[in-house]
């Protein structure tokens, strides 16, 4: 168990690291693009003087590294600051967004993470049969079309066709928990149709893997029925490669949705930070990386940490 | 003769489609009476995270639909005829030389927070966009005004550095809403307070605006909505879904390429207005070779304009003929000859400009108007034939306007237009216009531009901006191909009146004129 705790202090030292070199790339990458927030707020209508006027508000004049070091100094003390556009207070735009993300992934995890794991061990128990190839064909199709495609046809049939499901996700500030649920629907399953399949196919890859294994052998020669054998002896073996590709899955519903939220109209982080980029908005563009930058970090050590709190083997080793 | 009967038949073609496009916008439009209550919801482009109320900085999406029409007045608006007409003022009195123009307040105006407006609140909100350390977008549309003064609690006064005849049309800008002044001579913008027939109950930047109407409004035939939400549904495709799964029950900025399909839903009408918006292609007149006026004929003669409506804008357009003046303006010439693709009299002007062929580059991208590319890929086609050669570069739709724009001698760009000839000459064609894409200078158009912006008879000025628009036709450095129409969607639960056509959804003024009709 020490070892398992100065691990993961280990882990959380390395993320603060990463975080900030995550935040020196994204500095300078936004520094690099043509044009400056001043320029992109006024776009046409702007004037040499009000281009001015609105940089020296902003406190653009000053160097790139006395900008990021301001903003670092704000961030270590708790402070992300204020939209450089619209001087709103950078932590309650997160806040709402984040909620919005966090909602729509935790919905459609609920759905696809049991979903994929229960088809992936039914696929390795049936390993070969119809039931596996059909499942297999269906979740790879469904994960071969870009998830706009996906998206739309689903929009097609449920929505404009047969008005089952609205088309637009955004439920509003004064929704009760059913509403929600209703109206992120659609999202959510195209966010499942989605991810399924990578669950899935190394769920099924990693059973299948340990049949061949000695200790199985051995279970099935005792007599046991197939389901015990692969729930009972398998499935805890298998559970380090699940839970990463589990993690990693997640990882990408809160970070990668972006598409989803432009097509139904869902106002999440992914896409205050591409409006961000776009405007130039340097400051909600860091908190919205550092965000996701700490979800992947968070996300792949709880992976590992379960995985090793999962294998006694790896748990014990440091005695 | 020949070629003159051509341009005859085309021209009658032309304006022939345009007057019936532009009688059937109204008749289409049944008005039955206004009636009060219901929700209005909106899907609306150009929204952003960034988008703020500050009048400053308004960006022309959801925040100018709900602000312009919604929670504030303008000391004038326009009206579905293109005039200027008093709103919060009662009365507007020009000096003869049109260089003191004098305000009127409505009496009994209130703000949503119960104040009544006063002259003071005008002066702080103007004085917001003036001044060396004004952010604001109309910085320049004010630089004419000298001095403004409130004289007494409800009137207030304007000195102007030259006559502007126009000036109303000014005060009906969308940056140019009043806003309770907070005793220092300011105004409070964040507090989002209008003399407007809604408050603002909800503004989530980028996703959505809810409104409520205020019971004592001062209009009382405006406002008939109880409620309004804009939502900002920036795709398109999201957009039209919207519309057609009943989630909003209008949308802006139909798609050009699959309006046919909309038309066919049932319930589902469509808007459409031919308003002041145009594509511009500015040659620098100072730079070689297009200092050269036959040069800048040769590739004015040598665009199809025809085919630019017909594909670019799949006929939701109208030709352009080289100047910016719109059908939709008071004093747009309509009687000057139409520009057509013509090859051979593009090499005319070639040899006349002792050209054996031309080589040219024309940036563009998509970020000044949709279709950018293109329409510059097809200019290219039809002036090969006429011996041009013209190298497309097509330039990163980021920073366009810091990047490209006025910087390349010869680009694609932009206008949504201006309501009045001055403003839109002024802004872009005058020779000392910080925006004069073109460079062009010409003495007797600047000279035309002065005197007719002060001049009060309207049959002399008519004339006058007839000599300008052809000034500009012939001499000018800046391509108008077309004039692209406002094509808005709207079910069957919501009524308006008749359309103006300076913007889209009713000139921006939706939130005010439309009511519900179920």
């Amino acid at each position: 168990m020490i070892h398992l705790t100065r691990m993961i202090l280990q882990r959380l030292a390395l993320g603060v690291l990463t975080l900030f070199v995550v935040s020196v790339v994204i500095f300078g990458a936004v520094e690099l693009l043509p044009g400056d927030i001043a320029q992109e707020i006024l776009g046409q209508s702007a004037t040499e003087q009000t281009v001015a006027a609105l940089r020296e508000e902003l406190g653009l004049n000053d160097p790139a590294h006395v900008r990021y070091l301001n903003w670092l100094g704000g961030v270590l003390s708790g402070d992300f600051g204020r939209s450089l556009a619209n001087g709103r207070e950078i932590s309650s735009l997160l806040a709402s967004r984040f909620g919005y993300t966090l909602f729509l992934a935790a919905y459609a995890a609920a759905i696809a993470v049991p979903l994929a794991i229960t088809l992936g061990v039914l696929a390795a128990l049936y390993c070969n049969s119809i039931f596996d190839r059909l499942i297999n064909i269906l979740s790879l199709s469904a994960i071969s079309f870009p998830e706009f495609f996906v998206a739309y046809i689903l929009l097609y049939l449920l929505s404009a066709e047969h008005a089952i499901f609205p088309s637009i996700a955004d439920y509003g500030s004064q929704a009760s928990l059913g509403e929600m649920l209703y109206r992120t629907f659609l999202p959510a399953i195209t966010l499942v149709l989605v991810i399924t399949a990578h669950m899935m196919r190394m769920t099924r890859a990693a059973i299948v893997n340990l049949l061949a294994q000695p200790y199985i052998e051995m279970a099935r020669l005792k007599g046991l029925s197939p389901a015990r054998v692969i729930l009972r002896h398998a499935l805890p073996n298998a559970l380090a490669p699940i839970i990463n590709v589990v993690a990693l899955n997640l990882a990408y519903l809160v970070t990668g949705v972006v598409i989803v939220e432009v097509v139904f109209v869902y106002p999440g982080l992914g896409q205050l930070m591409v409006d961000s980029v776009a405007t130039r908005d340097i400051t909600v563009v860091q908190a919205c990386c550092l965000v996701f930058a700490s979800i992947y970090i968070l996300l792949n050590l709880t992976a590992d940490v379960l995985s090793i709190a999962t294998n006694p083997r790896l748990l014990h080793r440091g005695r | 003769m020949k070629f003159a009967e051509m341009n005859r038949r085309r021209f009658l073609q032309t304006s022939a489609a345009g007057a019936l496009a532009m009688a059937s916008g109204p008749s289409l439009a049944q008005t039955p009476e206004p009636r009060r209550g219901g929700l209005l919801r909106i899907g609306h482009s150009g929204g952003a995270t960034s988008d703020t109320i500050d009048p400053a900085t308004f960006a022309a999406g959801p925040v100018v639909t709900a602000m312009l029409g919604g929670v504030c007045n303008n000391l004038t608006e326009i009206d579905a005829e293109g005039n200027a007409v008093p709103e919060l003022a009662e009365s507007i009195e020009a000096s003869p030389d049109a260089t003191v123009w004098t305000f009127t307040l409505r009496q009994g105006v209130t703000f949503s927070n119960g104040r009544t407006l006063t002259a003071d609140d005008v002066v702080a909100s103007y004085n917001h966009h003036r001044g060396p350390d004004t952010t604001s977008g109309a910085a320049g549309l004010l630089e004419q005004v000298v001095d403004l003064r409130a004289d007494g609690p409800n009137t207030v006064v304007f000195e102007l550095a030259s006559g502007n005849a126009d000036f109303p049309f000014v005060t009906a800008d969308y940056h140019l809403v009043i806003m309770p002044d907070d005793g220092s001579g300011r105004i409070d913008w964040q507090a989002g307070i209008g003399t407007g027939g809604y408050t603002l109950e909800e503004h989530e930047p980028g996703v959505r605006i809810s409104l409520r109407r205020r019971p004592d409004y001062w209009k009382s035939d405006r406002a008939w909505f109880d409620e309004v939400l804009l939502r900002t549904i920036n795709d398109p495709t999201a957009r039209q879904n919207a519309l057609v799964t009943g989630e909003v029950d209008v949308i802006n900025g139909v798609d050009t390429s699959t309006v046919h399909l909309l038309q066919r839903r049932p319930g589902i009408e469509l808007v459409e207005v031919t308003g002041t918006a145009h594509i511009t292609m500015p040659m620098f007149c100072d730079t070689p070779p297009f200092d050269d006026v036959n040069v800048r004929l040769a590739l004015k003669y040598a665009i199809d304009r025809e085919e630019i409506v017909r594909t670019i804008l799949r006929g939701h357009g109208r030709v352009g003929n080289d100047h910016p003046i719109a059908p939709a303006n008071r004093f747009f010439a309509g009687d000057i000859e139409q520009r057509v693709y013509d090859p051979d009299r593009a090499r005319y002007h070639l040899q006349q400009a002792g050209l054996e062929s031309l080589q040219v580059e024309l940036s563009t991208s998509d970020a000044p108007v949709v279709g950018g590319v293109d329409a510059a890929v097809l200019f290219r086609e039809s002036a090969a034939r006429a011996g041009i050669d013209i190298t497309v570069r097509q330039e990163p739709e980021d920073g366009y306007w810091s990047n490209v724009w006025l910087r390349k001698p010869f680009c694609v760009s932009y206008w949504n237009g201006r309501p009045t000839e001055d403003w839109m000459f002024s802004l872009v064609y005058a020779a000392d216009a910080e925006w004069n894409e073109s460079h062009w200078t010409n003495a007797r158009f600047n000279q035309l531009l002065r005197e007719a912006r002060a001049e009060l008879d309207t049959d002399r000025r008519a004339e006058m901006y007839r000599e300008m628009q052809e000034l500009c036709r012939d001499d000018g450095g800046t391509i108008i191909p077309a004039f692209l129409n406002y094509i808005d969607g709207k079910n069957d639960r919501v009524a308006h009146g008749p359309l103006a056509s300076n913007r889209f959804l009713d000139g921006w003024k939706i939130v005010d004129r439309w009511w519900s009709a179920a």
